[in-house]
């Protein structure tokens, strides 16, 4: 062993009930694993269903048939099937996930939302609190902004609020749907060097990367989706 | 002073109500004596008089009284007000039964608003007209909720009046009606005592009855029961203290009305209680006003 | 994990009412841990308040039961509980927010009586201290000092219903349970109240079962989400998955009816 994620022949579909039972199958016999130092990216053309198993990978979407293995610690746990209560305490100290879209919480400030996570994490207060400073001014968010709510903040501010807070504790695995996407030049050299980072301690990542050069400076294996995809839509 | 009437009027039973109904009251008196401060539900009766004249304490006095009683009736600490002397004249009446204003002479006092200055002793009888019998009604109206919170000794609530009280007032305004603890498990409302009259209840020789008629509840205190205002230990209880004494007898400890004097806006604070009051001047007390 | 973590604060089992021949709610179980949020969604007359108010033994369930973790460690059955055990416990270690403030407030008492009650029912007999303690829950759920001796009536809605949270945790209780608490209020005042509870309930470690038709306010709230419909629980999970990848089709037209959850 052991991988960090492995996801083993996962099959998805959507039923969507309200249009007459339709069935949207997105992924067949999917087969990817991550392994601790890996950087295993996610390709294919949109639609082809990576975000679809990130989210399968953190729990977001259920998995119809197949097993979603993640190890904590010495123990092995597989979402497809796990509680939600185990699938929680997993997101709390081993699966990190960021996405394009942070969910804000209306009256929290920007540090305050990352030091959360961590402390959620498991770091004790004051670590937290210094983590949190420290991602902020490494993604260059202006200090004046640090204890003000993400809501008020540009597409590409919030991004980098959703960076730290992903980033912030220890979790070995790390999920990243297009982390980098609204964010300059400047920023995603500094969220490819935080990944590396990671990496380098152990962590392993599952990601989407968009942008050329993020994906050729963090990529340690790409995985093309498009074999995942089903044949034919029924 | 009602002279003494030997022979009851013709055509009544004896003090007013009829067997049945006293023996009925009887038995809720003696639930009442078994459960310190408990409202016990009796079946109240109209009587000759109107509600708010102390019907309760009417028929709880009419219940208990014998042939060789000694009855003295107040309204507040007055043996001369006109409450005080109908239910007086109506009982000497009804059961033919000797009267006095004399607190120590007397076997049943019925009272309205206060318990004589002079101590009580063992073998008296001290009857009280309640208005309203639940000291919880003022925060919970509904009476099978306060009948619960009894039940289940739960008295929070009874210490959020007094809360208000501070909150409002800097001190526990409440002066009449202030709720004790009866042996330790319920909570009782004295009302509409003034809580200057508090500490008499406590450890008191005399049986304590309460008579609510229009409410149809009896409730008890025995002899040497212990009853304790409520109170929070940074605000402990405290009775009224008056800065003066009786104008007419000199009394310091004792409570006093305010008397107007002439329509000049004269006034003078002279003894509640008027038994106490004469019984001192007669002994040669004198105080500023006399 | 160790076996304490695992043991549940409630466990919910097969609890069930009907009202005559019409069905209050049927077969519902489920276990609640320290810490957890539950929220219990579906549209009026799905049954979710009668739940609720089985779970607090405010209506006698016909079949089921509801046991809890006292703090001596003993999962109890509610309904073997003495009323006195019971009504004990409801006022120390339960809280019960309701969506309409008169009916979990006193209206004719001020806000720090309101506050100050629960304290002065488990024994507080010391002005000073209920007085203290009720400015300081005033403070976290940020109503004014100066308020302490108004009552609620002269409240907004959301004062009243901060004022209402107050009041259930002053007594530090483990197991909050909500209903509907933000509806009817203004949407930013909504949003102040959601903070205020989600900041306490992770800050204090609070179990709730919170009930409410809004999906937003679940997604906001809680971990696992119940989804009910006549009387029965027709979906159940992680509150992300429910929402974002509903398998019941009940749940997909409560989620594609709200403007974004």
């Amino acid at each position: 062993m052991t991988a960090l994620l492995a996801l083993e022949s996962v099959h998805k579909a959507f039923t969507l009930h309200l249009r007459g039972g339709l069935r949207l199958p997105v992924v067949e016999d999917a087969n990817v694993s991550v392994h601790p130092g890996e950087c295993v990216v996610l390709g294919g053309p949109s639609g082809a269903g990576k975000s679809s198993l990130l989210k399968i990978a953190f729990g977001n979407y259920r998995c119809d048939h197949g097993r979603v293995l993640v190890r904590d610690g010495d123990a092995t746990v597989d979402i497809a099937t796990a509680s939600p209560r185990r699938i929680i305490a997993l997101r709390r100290t081993v699966i990190a996930s960021v996405t394009q879209f942070l969910r804000v919480i209306p009256r929290v400030g920007a540090r305050e939302v990352v030091a959360a996570a961590g402390r959620e994490a498991g770091l004790p207060a004051g670590e937290a609190a210094t983590r949190a400073a420290d991602l902020l001014a490494r993604l260059n968010l202006p200090e004046r902004l640090w204890d003000l709510p993400p809501a008020t903040f540009s597409g590409g501010e919030q991004q980098r609020v959703n960076i730290a807070r992903g980033l912030v504790g220890d979790h070995p695995l790390l999920l990243l749907d297009e982390p980098t996407a609204s964010l300059d030049a400047g920023n995603r050299a500094v969220v490819i060097d935080l990944i590396r980072a990671r990496q380098a301690a152990g962590a392993g990542v599952l990601g989407i990367f968009h942008d050329a050069d993020v994906r050729d400076a963090v990529a340690t294996r790409i995985v093309d989706v498009t074999r995942f995809h089903p044949r034919q839509a029924a | 002073m009602t002279p003494r009437v030997r022979v009851p009027e013709t055509g009544y039973n004896f003090a007013y109500l009829d067997e049945a109904t006293k023996r009925m009251i009887r038995r809720a008196l003696l639930k009442a004596v078994a459960i310190p401060g408990y409202q016990v539900p009796f079946a109240a009766r109209e009587m000759p008089m109107p509600y708010g004249w102390g019907t309760g304490g009417v028929q709880v006095t009419a219940a208990i009284l014998g042939r060789n009683d000694v009855l003295k009736v107040i309204d507040q600490g007055s043996d001369d007000t006109t409450n005080a002397v109908s239910i007086r004249a109506f009982f000497a009446r009804t059961a033919g039964v000797a009267v006095t204003t004399r607190t120590r002479d007397a076997t049943v006092i019925q009272t309205r608003h206060r318990i004589p200055e002079a101590p009580l002793a063992e073998g008296q009888v001290l009857v009280y007209q309640v208005p309203i019998p639940e000291p919880l009604r003022f925060l919970e109206p509904r009476e099978t909720e306060t009948r619960q919170l009894h039940a289940l000794a739960e008295y929070g609530p009874m210490h959020v009046k007094l809360y208000e009280d501070i909150a409002r007032h800097g001190h526990i305004a409440t002066t009449y009606a202030y709720p004790v603890e009866v042996a330790g498990r319920y909570v009782m409302d004295p009302s509409p005592t003034p809580k200057f009259d508090n500490p008499k209840m406590d450890d008191c020789p005399a049986l304590q009855l309460f008579g609510a008629g229009r409410e149809k509840r009896i409730y008890a205190v025995p002899p040497y029961t212990r009853v304790r205002s409520l109170d929070f230990e940074d605000h402990p209880f405290r009775v009224q203290h008056f800065d003066r004494p009786c104008a007419l007898c000199g009394a310091g400890d004792v409570y006093l009305d305010e008397v107007l004097t002439d329509d000049a806006g004269g006034r003078m604070f002279v003894c509640s209680d008027t038994d106490h009051c004469e019984a001192r001047r007669e002994a040669g007390h004198r105080g500023e006003g006399a | 994990m160790t076996t304490d973590d695992d043991a549940p604060l409630l466990r919910v089992e097969g609890l069930g009412k009907h009202y005559g021949r019409r069905l209050g709610c049927a077969g519902v179980s489920f276990d609640l841990h320290p810490g957890e949020v539950l929220a219990v969604v579906g549209e009026s007359g799905s049954g979710k308040s009668t739940l609720l108010s089985l779970i607090a033994g405010e209506v006698p369930a016909d079949a089921g039961r509801v046991r809890f973790r006292l703090r001596d460690g003993r999962l109890a059955d509610l309904t073997e509980l003495s009323e006195a055990d019971r009504r004990a416990l409801m006022r120390t270690d339960w809280g019960f927010v309701r969506q309409d403030a008169t009916r979990g407030l006193r209206m004719g008492v001020s806000a720090g009586g309101n506050i100050g009650e629960r304290l002065m029912g488990v024994g507080w007999r010391h002005y000073g201290e209920i007085r203290s303690s009720a400015l300081d829950w005033l403070r976290k759920v940020e109503i004014g000092a100066d308020r302490i001796d108004d009552h609620p009536g002269s409240f907004s809605g959301g004062m009243r219903q901060r004022l209402q949270i107050a009041r259930n945790l002053v007594t530090g209780p483990r197991l909050l349970l909500m209903d509907e608490p933000t509806s009817g209020l203004d949407v930013s005042v909504q949003a102040r109240l959601l903070d205020l509870i989600r900041g306490l309930v992770a800050e204090l470690g609070l179990a709730v079962v919170i009930v409410t038709h809004d999906l937003a306010v679940a997604r906001l709230l809680s971990h696992r989400v119940m989804v009910m419909r006549a009387g029965r629980v027709i979906e159940t999970g992680l509150t992300d998955r429910v929402l974002d990848d509903p398998a019941e089709p009940y749940t997909q037209l409560l989620v594609a009816s709200v403007l974004a959850a």
